[in-house]
Formats: structure tokens, sequence, C-alpha cells
């Protein structure tokens, strides 16, 4: 299975929810598509979903950090949820972690958005 | 992990075209012999994203995906330890120009991050210059712990 992408909107928050394999390729270009083009329309609060994601390598992580100076860069905030134990373990050993504001219950990370 | 002794050595090796779905394959193989080799899901999951990440180099940016240019991939086991190899014919590059994807400075580099994440992943990394071109990779993962 590759990368399935569904957005919904919470507030204004627009959450996506990733289920999947963010890998080079189709993972990779689909998710950055995604990000381009809720910033084109002027989306500025994007919470990654990321629950449901099975496998990332240093392509997708390439990816999270592009959406996020995508998202940073046009004043907007990105934020990260649900990471499970690989997905965290790789974020901690790359030293991004921190970069990212990451949540762990949906309420909370939309909440946190200013 | 502990010590593998009831598990048969085995060597497989396959030369593949320079495309994305040879990287799956490879992955695949890597750890189809790595389950029978008695690797834990967590050592599965490290295997198969440095053999990813060095097919990825490999195909990528070794033979920039050229129909012309193969990699040559290995794996075995002997009971003691855990070897891939992976090479392909490609330029070349300088190994000691990769940057520290660890550095502040590049902490937010798209990219950069493969080599360091196979390192971080195997016992033993080492990148060779083939002759007359080419860059061969070796991942090792013990299978008694250190």
């Amino acid at each position: 299975m590759s990368v399935k992408l569904s957005t919904r909107q919470v507030g204004d928050v627009s959450v996506v929810d990733v289920a999947g394999r963010i890998t080079l390729g189709e993972g990779s270009s689909m998710l950055r598509d995604l990000m381009r083009e809720m910033v084109g329309k002027g989306q500025k609060k994007i919470l990654l979903n990321l629950g449901d994601v099975s496998y990332i390598d240093s392509s997708g992580i390439g990816e999270l950090v592009s959406g996020f100076t995508t998202v940073t860069n046009s004043g907007g905030e990105m934020k990260l949820l649900n990471l499970n134990k690989r997905v965290k373990d790789l974020l901690q050993i790359t030293k991004l972690y921190t970069v990212f504001d990451v949540h762990e219950d949906e309420a909370g990370a939309i909440r946190a958005f200013a | 992990m502990r010590e593998n002794k009831h598990h048969v050595p085995e060597t497989v090796e396959r030369l593949l075209d320079s495309t994305l779905e040879s990287v799956e394959s490879a992955e695949e193989l890597a750890l189809s012999v790595a389950q029978r080799a008695g690797f834990d899901d967590d050592d599965l999951m490290k295997i198969g994203m440095a053999v990813r990440e060095s097919m990825v180099n490999a195909v990528v940016h070794g033979n920039r995906y050229s129909e012309h240019k193969k990699v040559r991939f290995s794996v075995t086991h002997n009971g003691a330890r855990y070897t891939i190899r992976i090479a392909d014919e490609g330029e070349g590059f300088d190994f000691n120009a990769l940057p520290d994807p660890l550095a502040p400075e590049n902490l937010m580099r798209t990219s950069g991050r493969g080599i360091f994440l196979i390192r971080s992943f195997m016992d033993e990394f080492e990148m060779q210059r083939r002759s007359p071109s080419g860059t061969e990779v070796t991942l090792v993962k013990y299978m008694v712990s250190k």
C-alpha cells in the first residue's frame, strides 16, 4: 500500500489523515503536492495526523521538513499528531522531534494552534 | 538477539534494474532472508530501512535511473553475520563530502539523511569505489548481541 491522504476541516484547522507509506516516489510526491496545494489555497493551520503511517523513509522525512518549511514560510503553522513508535524514533535520531510541534491527542493539537 | 543456531546459512544474489521497483524488491528479498535468519521485528525494521536507503542511493544517485546500468544486490547470512552488498555503476561521489545531517545548519535540509540512517541501523557500514566505475556498499548486522 502506498500513501493515502484524506483532508478534513476542524474549525479553522485543516487536518490531513495520512495512512500507509511515505517513501520515495508516489508517497512523498503526493504529500508534497497536497501541502503545496493547501498553502496555495491560503490554509495556514495544518495538522498532519500520522497515526496510520506504517513506514517512512528518509525521503518521507524530507517531505515533512519541506512541508513544515513551506507552511511556516507562508506565515502558517504545521503540527504533527499521533506518531507511532517507529516514526517517533526516526524523528528523534534525526534530531527533528523537537523541531516539530508533536501532539498525541487531536483536541489538544487543535487548541495549540494560535 | 540470540545466536542463530537453527537457521541454515543462505545467500541470495540479484542483478536489478535501476528502478524504484527494484528498491521494493530488494527490500522484500532482504527482509525475507532476515526473517528466516531469525531477526526480531525491531531489527527487521532497521534492516529494511537500511536496505531501502542503500538501494535508493544506488538507483537514484548512483545509476540515476539509467536503463543501461544495473544494481548488483546480494544478501547472505552464516549464523553469525547478516551481510548485504549493493553495487551500482554510477560515477561515485566523495564520501567525505557528505554533510552532517545532525548539524544545526543542516537540520532543515530536505535530503541527506539516508547514509546517516543506514549507519544508525546497522552494525557495520562500508562504502567502496568499484573499478572501473560505481560504488559498493556493505551492510552488516550481527546475529549475536554485541
